[in-house]
């Protein structure tokens, strides 16, 4: 079975660590921050100037002075500091953040990744996206593997116009995980969804892709 | 005595504004921005602006304003999602739009406001933002040469200023201003209070008062555009 929106971020928590510094992109990737375990401290980045992101204030505490990058009204955690964009983007391309989990339209094989811009339909901009794949130690995809239609979007080379190249370490979707091997310039399939099996999942992928000698199914 | 506090922000953006200049507004969505010197500034009546930040406001709020009434030719922006009227406008050949990434962004500010007149970056390389854009390889990797931005007027948000033009800022309504104050020829800056010069603590200044040429206190809105609050249980 396909793993809902909540399961895919529980799998990608299992990549935190403690002490870790961790930009999530908006959208699903925020769903992230609701499986970070307790006795863990993970530092969210914020791009445009906060460093310690905590919850979405109660209704007293709404500061329209304090936003995440998704304009949302948020708070700080213990900690947390303020800083300038030029700043912000010096810890994203400085690779100084260790992890980004970041949502995409389309990835292709040797890891390049497409998330902003549709030609002739959607036209919002990169924001902080280009930045993020360029600079952050570790860049996991999180998505479904089809798109509404059915169609693969894991796919040999990316149709969109690129976000960056070569530049994702991990994929995880409803259906499975897979890890980006540089040597081999090739992801690899290490896991499984529940009673997904390898037909299937080749079936609604046209990249091609390796498998791991031992398959694991996801526990999240 | 020289003071560079001003009545209205009519009266701060006076003799700094024409046709065809490059203005650099902070801002990030409607966080920070300089409300009601965008307000001034279309109230001015100026034509063919390029606006440099890093949104493009909302329809009917912040640089949304200057696009309703077409007073912007080209927008260089990283963000323009929040915005209908200027997808429009795009999409139908009306508005110019160059699109930066948001860290490229503010570092070509801050290059601009630095003396720097390029550098390289790795962002985007391999795009269609690097189209164009001579490249060069350091260790083995590919960068792309990134131009700093001058802008003719800088338009910035603070929350504080002393009358010398010290500024400090609040919170994430930081983000683009204090770059943005830096790469202007002529930086206005409104802000919610301004206090005596020597009354702000020097260590907790933001951006020193060289780079800010006039100051206007004003009652700001403060819109927010997405409400997102935790119900207490």
């Amino acid at each position: 079975m396909p793993l809902d929106r909540n399961s895919i971020a529980r799998r990608a928590a299992r990549e935190l660590r403690d002490g870790m510094y961790v930009n999530l992109g908006i959208g699903m990737p925020t769903l992230v921050a609701n499986h970070i375990p307790d006795d863990m401290t993970v530092w969210l980045q914020s791009e445009n100037g906060l460093l310690g992101m905590g919850r979405f204030p109660y209704d007293d505490e709404v500061d329209p002075d304090l936003i995440n990058a998704g304009k949302q009204t948020v708070t700080g955690v213990a900690g947390h500091s303020f800083f300038d964009s030029a700043t912000s983007f010096s810890m994203i391309r400085g690779g100084h953040i260790d992890l980004a989990i970041l949502g995409a339209m389309e990835i292709a094989q040797q890891g390049d990744i497409a998330n902003w811009m549709i030609p002739g339909k959607l036209v919002k901009g990169m924001g902080g996206a280009m930045d993020l794949v360029a600079g952050v130690k570790k860049v996991i995809v999180m998505m479904d593997h089809t798109n509404k239609k059915g169609d693969p979007k894991f796919i040999p080379e990316c149709t969109l116009p690129l976000t960056g190249k070569n530049c994702i370490d991990m994929l995880i979707t409803d259906l499975c995980v897979m890890q980006f091997d540089k040597d081999r310039k090739r992801f690899v399939l290490t896991e499984l969804a529940p009673d997904v099996t390898l037909e299937e999942l080749q079936a609604k992928t046209t990249a091609e892709f390796e498998v791991a000698g031992e398959l694991q199914t996801i526990t999240a | 005595m020289f003071d560079k506090v001003y009545d209205s922000p009519d009266a701060a953006l006076e003799g700094v504004v024409k046709d065809d200049m490059i203005v650099a507004v902070g801002g990030f969505g409607l966080c920070g921005i300089p409300e009601l010197l965008i307000v001034a500034l279309r109230d001015s009546g100026v034509k063919n602006l390029t606006a440099v930040s890093n949104n493009a406001g909302v329809d009917d709020w912040g640089l949304g304003l200057l696009l309703q009434t077409r007073q912007i030719r080209k927008m260089l922006s990283s963000y323009v999602g929040e915005n209908a009227e200027f997808e429009r406008q795009f999409v139908s050949g009306e508005l110019e739009l160059e699109f930066c990434p948001q860290g490229t962004l503010a570092e070509r500010m801050r290059a601009g406001g630095a003396g720097i007149p390029g550098f390289y970056t790795k962002t985007g390389a391999g795009t269609l933002v690097a189209e164009g854009k001579p490249t060069m390889d350091f260790e083995g990797e590919s960068y792309i040469l990134e131009r700093g931005i001058r802008a003719d007027l800088s338009l910035v948000k603070a929350y504080a200023a002393d009358r010398s033009g010290n500024l400090i800022f609040r919170k994430t309504a930081r983000n683009f201003n204090p770059l943005v104050a830096t790469c202007g020829k002529v930086c206005v800056a409104e802000v919610e209070k301004i206090v005596d010069t020597g009354d702000l603590d020097p260590d907790q200044i933001h951006t020193p008062g060289i780079f800010v040429d006039r100051i206007v206190q004003t009652d700001s809105e403060k819109r927010i555009e997405q409400r997102t609050v935790t119900e207490r249980s």
